[in-house]
Parts: structure tokens; sequence; C-alpha cells
């Protein structure tokens, strides 16, 4: 019984993978708005640090507009450099 | 040119641009408006036009800028030759009261956006269209 049971553990933890997508290409926005500080917070870790796309997701073409978005919002004090606990 | 004759407001002669820009909060609310309004003459006065304003008023700062903590906010969208940009930022910068400023081209997909934006005073475009996208 236990023998079985060590057999199956390892494949069906593979299976179990989720899909990683895109989310601007999934809702179709074409366009990342620097101004909305709510929004760009998803895609930023506690530190202030742009999130890699390996972990978010984002296709390449959206990750590049997405990140001159959150440098903007730097620019214009409405985004920290550097932060400490901003979720 | 084609791409974009669909769009309203757009002339291919001059470019449109968005430029938002934080003043101190040294100043009383009717001062600020002024400085506003001095820039917004500069611009009509150099043949562009504006399109669009927001004032967002007194908002805190990300990080303290000149040892200052909050700024008023003012957003202006405009059309003019892409001449007149370097001399804006040069008025920009020798200005004491501007905190920081960026002016940004809008190309056409920021054109579209910033039309269809909520906080936009015309609202001729219904907010049905955005909740279809989100």
């Amino acid at each position: 019984m236990s023998r079985n049971n060590i057999r199956y553990l390892a494949p069906i933890n593979i299976e179990l993978k989720k899909n990683k997508f895109c989310w601007f290409k999934k809702n179709g926005i074409k366009y990342i708005d620097y101004k909305d500080a709510d929004f760009l917070k998803s895609f930023i870790n506690e530190q202030g640090k742009i999130m890699p796309r390996r972990i978010t997701g984002v296709s390449l073409k959206y990750q590049k507009k997405l990140s001159a978005a959150i440098k903007r919002s730097r620019h214009l004090a409405i985004l920290p450099y550097v932060g400490d606990m901003l979720k | 040119m084609l791409k974009f004759a669909g769009l309203k407001n757009y002339n291919y002669m001059n470019n449109r641009y968005e430029t938002v820009f934080i003043l101190t909060p040294v100043l009383s609310e009717v001062q600020a408006k002024e400085a506003v309004k001095k820039y917004k003459k500069l611009i009509t006065d150099s043949k562009g036009k504006v399109l669009h304003e927001e004032h967002w008023g007194l908002k805190k700062l990300a990080y303290p800028i000149q040892k200052k903590n909050s700024g008023f906010y003012q957003l202006i969208e405009f059309e003019a030759d892409p001449s007149f940009i370097s001399e804006l930022d040069v008025q920009f910068r020798r200005d004491e009261m501007v905190l920081r400023d960026m002016t940004i081209k809008m190309d056409k997909d920021h054109i579209a956006f910033a039309e269809n934006r909520p906080a936009r005073s015309g609202k001729k475009n219904t907010p049905k269209k955005e909740k279809v996208k989100a």
C-alpha cells in the first residue's frame, strides 16, 4: 500500500502546474496609464521593485510598457522609488 | 496618416502632448490656479491648443521633493508644434514653483485611452465600452 502511494506522488505534482497568462493580452488593454497608482501597485513588490515577468506572466510587449509606466509614475512621485511594506 | 483618420482632434502638423507638473504646497489655491493659467497662456500664445486639463488638488508625494511632502498636481493635454516642447521645458525648470514636470507625446492608444477616461469633463463616451474591456 505504502509503495503505491510513493509511486504516484511525483507525477501528480507536475500536473498541478498552473498556466500563466498575460493579463493585458487577455483583457485587450493597449495603453497602461502611469497615473493610476493602485493599478500599478499590483505589479511591484513590497520594496517598490518591478516584478519580473517570469512571475507575473506578462508578455514582453506589455512588460516594456508597464515598466515605462511605473518609471514615469516614480518620476512624478505617484509611486515611490524605494518603499517598505507597500502592501 | 490613414491610421489616425478615425480619431477626432488629430492634426498631423501638430503633435499631441500630455504634461503633468507639481506645484509647491507653499502656494495658496488661488496662486496655484494663476500659475496654471500662466502655462496655459504659454501654450495658446505659441499657436497651441489646450484640449483638456485636470486639477488634482493637493496630493501627498510618494517621497519628499525639495523637502516638501505634498504638492498641487496639474495635468494639461494639449496640441502644439514639436519645437514648443523644449521651450516649455525651459520655462518649467526656471520656475521655482514647479517641483516636478513631465511632458510626453501621446501615441494613438494613449489618445484613445485619454478620450474614454471617466474623469474627462465632456463624458461624451459612455462608460459602457470600458465595462466590456475590464
